[in-house]
């Protein structure tokens, strides 16, 4: 893969940069370099996605923005439960199915405004998710993940069934955003704060008690910590930000249907944090920023979409299977340069 | 050294499968004791450990601690108790520094509702307290040790922060599952006086050991389990004399005679 394999002559060095802050002390403060190597990667993530908006100007890729932000979240709490619990969760489409329901019930059969539809359906939604999940707390790896797989196709089938909340149609008529600034904004702010909330949860004394059931839950029991209770907290979180998106794409399309509970919601998030690198939490973002709008550009093709889609998924696992964003922050942390041996 | 007894394990039995890894074991320990449980290998004595601290159910039998019954209980209830346990096997979380390892036993209710504010000491501040209980256990403060990748650590300072972890809790009791297993002599060395100064702040301990001559420097009490059955009991001299013992330990050895006669 590389152009210039290492010989018996030469080999590649890998060097810390020369800054101090990378030991994570005070020296963050100690000079305007040290700030900006701190600062700069994260205010040029921030305004990008700030400005995303007018870059892209047309209606239907302010749309797509949208979905990327949605999808976004679902990658995000992805990544937080995988890497950081330790729980594998398929749950994408079951959090964005019960937080898009809940918020069209609101809005349709008792009048409420988005205002208050989604705040309540995120945080309603969440706990019926946990609630949904916690039988499943004690399993691990894919046994969890075939559980939570399984609540979205079982609601699917019983809405359909049972002809419950619109059927097959689905719920019509649901309130959209007054503009589509608000929309815009509304989405890649709570992305924001999602992102550096969980960054910043992570480094908590929490985030290290959810860090510690992934490497090893005997440990945490025996630390007189319920492990059922803090892996229960964790799929809040991720339910919360699922939810929140399945409400906001029910206000910007303006219908609720059961095809809320496809399998993308579910996927798409882990594709994405396998390109954006596991772990990083920026990564799956950033993955997504680049999954959706390439599926979106590759619409040209036609049915040959899928084919050249995962075609390119291919590539990036084959040759950069750490993950876009591991690889750029080693390039950033590090330098490398060819040395006589 | 006649206190109370703080636990009481009375007919504690558990098969796995048809193996019977516990019968009918009874025992007292009595507070601020020292108290060896030794046994060949594969005698029950871990699974005892489980048993006691919840991490296995066992099928019959009673365990009261400071005479509640906490036979039915979670191990993270139990924990709460004050009652904690280190693991055979070391389980750090190892993509964790080491000091950041006891951030998990501090902020346990337990230790929230008995270390000050909020487990975290005067300051709130939990990392602080935990380099505080490191160095106590043999971390050197100043050095790079505390800050390291639990991954990166050798077994000697793994075994002490399998001890800290217990220690952050501010037990009553300490279970130790082989805590000088897997040492060189002068890591036992220095871990013995760490014990000893343990027992003297008051926690009480039981203490699993292959390594007799330390434990007996330790222990007052020691008990001799043999294929899940309680052989014998009593002061460490007795304990080692009795024919019983001798033979469930050096078994293996008559059948070595009796291989060089045949």
């Amino acid at each position: 893969m590389d152009k210039n394999p290492a010989t018996a002559e030469r080999r590649k060095e890998r060097l810390d940069r020369g800054i101090k802050v990378r030991t994570e002390g005070i020296y963050a403060i100690s000079s305007w370099q040290e700030m900006c190597y701190l600062v700069l990667p994260r205010l040029i993530l921030i305004l990008g996605i700030l400005l995303l908006p007018f870059m892209m100007p047309s209606l239907y890729w302010n749309r797509v923005i949208s979905i990327v932000g949605i999808y976004g979240l679902l990658a995000l709490g992805f990544d937080f439960l995988a890497h950081y619990v330790g729980l594998v969760s398929l749950g994408g489409s079951l959090f964005i199915g019960v937080g898009g329901y809940l918020a069209a019930v609101l809005n349709k059969s008792f009048g409420l405004s988005p205002l208050f539809t989604i705040p309540i359906a995120t945080l309603g939604g969440a706990i019926i998710c946990t609630l949904l999940i916690l039988p499943a707390l004690p399993l691990r790896g894919v046994y969890f993940a075939i559980v939570t797989l399984m609540y979205p196709l079982v609601l699917f089938r019983i809405i359909e069934a049972l002809n419950i909340l619109g059927g097959t149609d689905g719920i019509l008529g649901v309130a959209s955003f007054p503009n589509p600034w608000v929309e815009q904004y509304l989405i890649l702010v709570i992305v924001i704060i999602a992102l550096f909330g969980l960054r910043r949860l992570v480094n908590e004394d929490i985030g290290l008690v959810f860090r510690g059931v992934k490497d090893n839950d005997q440990a945490v029991k025996a630390s007189g910590l319920s492990i059922t209770y803090y892996k229960a907290i964790a799929v809040f979180i991720t339910s919360a930000l699922g939810c929140f998106g399945g409400a906001f794409f029910v206000h910007i399309y303006m219908v609720a249907g059961i095809s809320l509970f496809a399998l993308d919601y579910s996927v798409i998030p882990i594709a994405a944090t396998v390109i954006g690198g596991g772990g990083t939490l920026v990564g799956p973002l950033l993955g997504c920023f680049i999954l959706v709008p390439i599926s979106e550009l590759l619409r040209a093709f036609g049915t040959l979409r899928i084919v050249f889609y995962s075609v390119i998924l291919l590539a990036f696992i084959m040759f950069r299977s750490e993950g876009v964003m591991v690889y750029a922050q080693r390039k950033y942390h590090q330098f490398e340069r060819w040395v006589k041996v | 050294m006649s206190g109370e007894n703080i636990l009481q394990v009375t007919n504690v039995s558990k098969t796995f499968g048809g193996v019977q890894a516990l019968l009918n074991v009874s025992f007292n320990v009595r507070q601020g004791e020292v108290f060896g449980i030794i046994g060949p290998n594969g005698s029950g004595k871990t699974t005892l450990i489980n048993c006691i601290t919840g991490f296995i159910k066992m099928d019959s039998g009673k365990v009261l601690y400071k005479g509640d019954d906490i036979s039915r209980k979670a191990p993270n209830q139990i924990a709460n108790l004050g009652l904690t346990r280190t693991f055979q096997i070391m389980r750090p979380y190892y993509s964790l520094p080491a000091y950041k390892n006891l951030i998990v036993p501090l902020f346990s209710p337990r230790a929230r509702r008995t270390g000050g504010w909020r487990g975290g000491g005067k300051l709130g501040d939990r990392g602080t307290v935990s380099i505080d209980i490191l160095e106590e256990i043999g971390f050197e403060r100043d050095s790079f040790v505390p800050y390291k990748l639990a991954s990166s650590l050798p077994t000697g300072y793994l075994k002490r922060l399998e001890l800290a972890r217990c220690l952050a809790l501010r037990p009553d009791l300490i279970l130790c599952d082989e805590v000088f297993s897997g040492l060189s002599m002068s890591e036992i060395a220095s871990m013995v006086p760490l014990i000893e100064k343990l027992q003297m702040d008051g926690i009480t301990l039981v203490m699993i050991e292959h390594r007799l001559r330390e434990l007996f420097r330790v222990a007052s009490r020691v008990m001799v389990l043999n294929f899940g059955e309680k052989l014998t009991e009593g002061i460490p001299e007795v304990v080692m004399a009795d024919e019983r013992v001798k033979e469930a330990y050096l078994g293996s050895e008559k059948l070595l005679d009796y291989t060089f006669e045949a």
